[in-house]
């Protein structure tokens, strides 16, 4: 369960990225790096440019400057065909979930390993029932994705991105705009992600309290059950790490007790 | 394919249906100048066939399905759903695009034939119980003088304006910017621009075909 040692060769790396819309730089210099089973939390105001990390990441946009590495493979100038190898190995959950409004909760489960026609329907029908499970979402294999509350749609979204295994998890704001006991659930499934399937990942929020909870608990096998600690002095090797992105620019990067110490009055006005 | 093509199918018809009467209607007059009344079939299933089924079978599928291609991929696009099929590892040209130029493709050439039976059959409605014409004479006259030519220009410009209708909702759908707003121009866009490209289109087609015909 204690993963604070497995941080080896990164396998995601953004070396001096720049990234400009139109005329305007989003993303100035951004350089940073996940190690394996490792969680980045990248906080940031709206049009920071948190969510074009992770696009960049996953290959849907492209850097104007800088290099990106996901596993080892200088993803930067590849096209899409040789990216579709990447992305199989990264599950990305979108903002507001993104799921196929056509396509019934299980259906969108399934997508990916669906396209992929290597399963039969039973294989198949038996991942998506276990992924949902997960999730806590098994009942809802054939509703649609409008009959679903916020949070529903997101533990949705976060079960489509598990199918496959990937090595890599991206959250898009996955807690925005829910109440505070179903973002707690979904920040939950997320810790569980990381300290039961060692995924490493990539975080992105502006809500300070539940990157804060990811970043402070963790989960324990104790007595033959999986349980939620608070971290301690004692205890103090969550793999969890923030950055803090103001206009496109990193201007911290560190752990949840330095964030807290760091006296910038753009980082102090997110504890106000 | 279902929705393209048999979805269209009511709409397509009723276009037809009353255009073929309303040509039987309009030409009756002029024809009976002559003494040529008896033409009527042959006038309507003409223009039915050459022009007006294929163009106007377009335009109706322009209204009905290019808008509607355009505002489902402009809405998955701003929803990011299309961002999520890529990093699924699907590529959305092939699921979204390719089959919707495939539909219109073929469709459009099938409901267009559709149409223009149904037109002749509002012009024979309108000839046999308005204009007094015998319903045998405007049925031979409206398919013994259909010849080949006739045939090869009313067949060779459906597939054309069926992709046309496809291409152009695709790309106006996957180019959308702007939030909802956005998928609303853009459909308004995909629409006027696919009825701009059917008209001209057309012309240059019957052109062509009267040249090497």
């Amino acid at each position: 369960m204690d993963n604070s040692n497995q941080i080896s060769s990164p396998v995601i790396e953004l070396k001096n990225v720049y990234k400009y819309y139109d005329d305007t730089a989003v993303l100035k210099n951004v350089s940073f790096t996940v190690g394996r089973g490792e969680t980045k939390i990248i906080l940031g105001g709206s049009g920071s440019g948190k969510s074009t990390i992770l696009k960049i990441i996953v290959g849907l946009e492209k850097v104007d400057e800088g290099e990106v590495w996901v596993e080892g493979e200088n993803i930067t100038s590849y096209a899409e065909a040789p990216l579709m190898k990447i992305r199989k190995q990264i599950g990305m959950v979108f903002q507001e979930g993104a799921l196929f409004d056509s396509l019934s909760v299980g259906d969108n489960v399934g997508y990916r390993l669906y396209e992929q026609g290597i399963l039969n329907d039973d294989e198949l029908l038996k991942i998506i029932k276990q992924t949902l499970g997960f999730v806590d979402m098994e009942d809802a294999l054939e509703k649609m994705p409008s009959e679903l509350s916020g949070g529903m749609r997101r533990r949705t979204a976060i079960a489509r991105a598990l199918v496959g295994t990937p090595d890599i998890m991206l959250y898009d704001e996955p807690t925005a705009g829910l109440d505070p006991i179903t973002a707690g659930t979904i920040v939950e499934l997320i810790i569980k992600l990381r300290d039961v399937e060692q995924v490493s990942s990539i975080f992105v929020t502006h809500r300070l309290n539940d990157a804060y909870r990811l970043a402070r608990e963790r989960l324990i096998q104790k007595d033959g059950q999986l349980t939620y600690e608070i971290k301690s002095p004692d205890n103090n090797r969550i793999n969890t790490r923030f950055i803090m992105l103001k206009s496109g620019e990193i201007i911290f990067e560190g752990t949840d007790d330095s964030l807290k110490q760091n006296r910038d009055s753009y980082i102090q006005k997110f504890f106000s | 394919m279902d929705i393209v093509g048999v979805g269209s199918l009511s709409i397509a018809g009723l276009t037809a249906f009353f255009t073929g009467a309303v040509l039987a209607l309009q030409t009756s007059n002029t024809l009976a100048s002559f003494g040529a009344v008896g033409y009527t079939g042959q006038l309507v299933s003409v223009s039915l066939v050459r022009e007006l089924g294929p163009v106007l079978t377009a335009v109706v599928i322009a209204g009905r399905v290019g808008s509607g291609i355009t505002s489902e991929l402009g809405s998955m696009l701003i929803s990011d759903q299309i961002n999520a099929m890529r990093a699924l590892g699907t590529d959305p040209i092939k699921k979204l695009v390719a089959p919707r130029i495939i539909a219109g493709t073929t469709m459009v050439p099938i409901l267009t034939v559709v149409s223009d039976l149904i037109g002749i059959m509002g012009g024979f409605f309108v000839a046999s119980f308005f204009l007094g014409i015998s319903p045998s004479l405007y049925l031979t006259s409206a398919y013994d003088r259909l010849n080949y030519n006739d045939l090869v220009q009313g067949l060779a410009k459906p597939p054309i304006f069926g992709f046309l209708i496809a291409a152009v909702g695709c790309y106006f759908g996957l180019n959308t910017t702007g939030g909802t707003e956005g998928v609303g121009r853009a459909t308004t866009q995909s629409v006027v621009t696919a009825m701009i490209l059917i008209f001209i289109s057309n012309f240059f087609i019957t052109r062509i075909l009267l040249t090497i015909l």
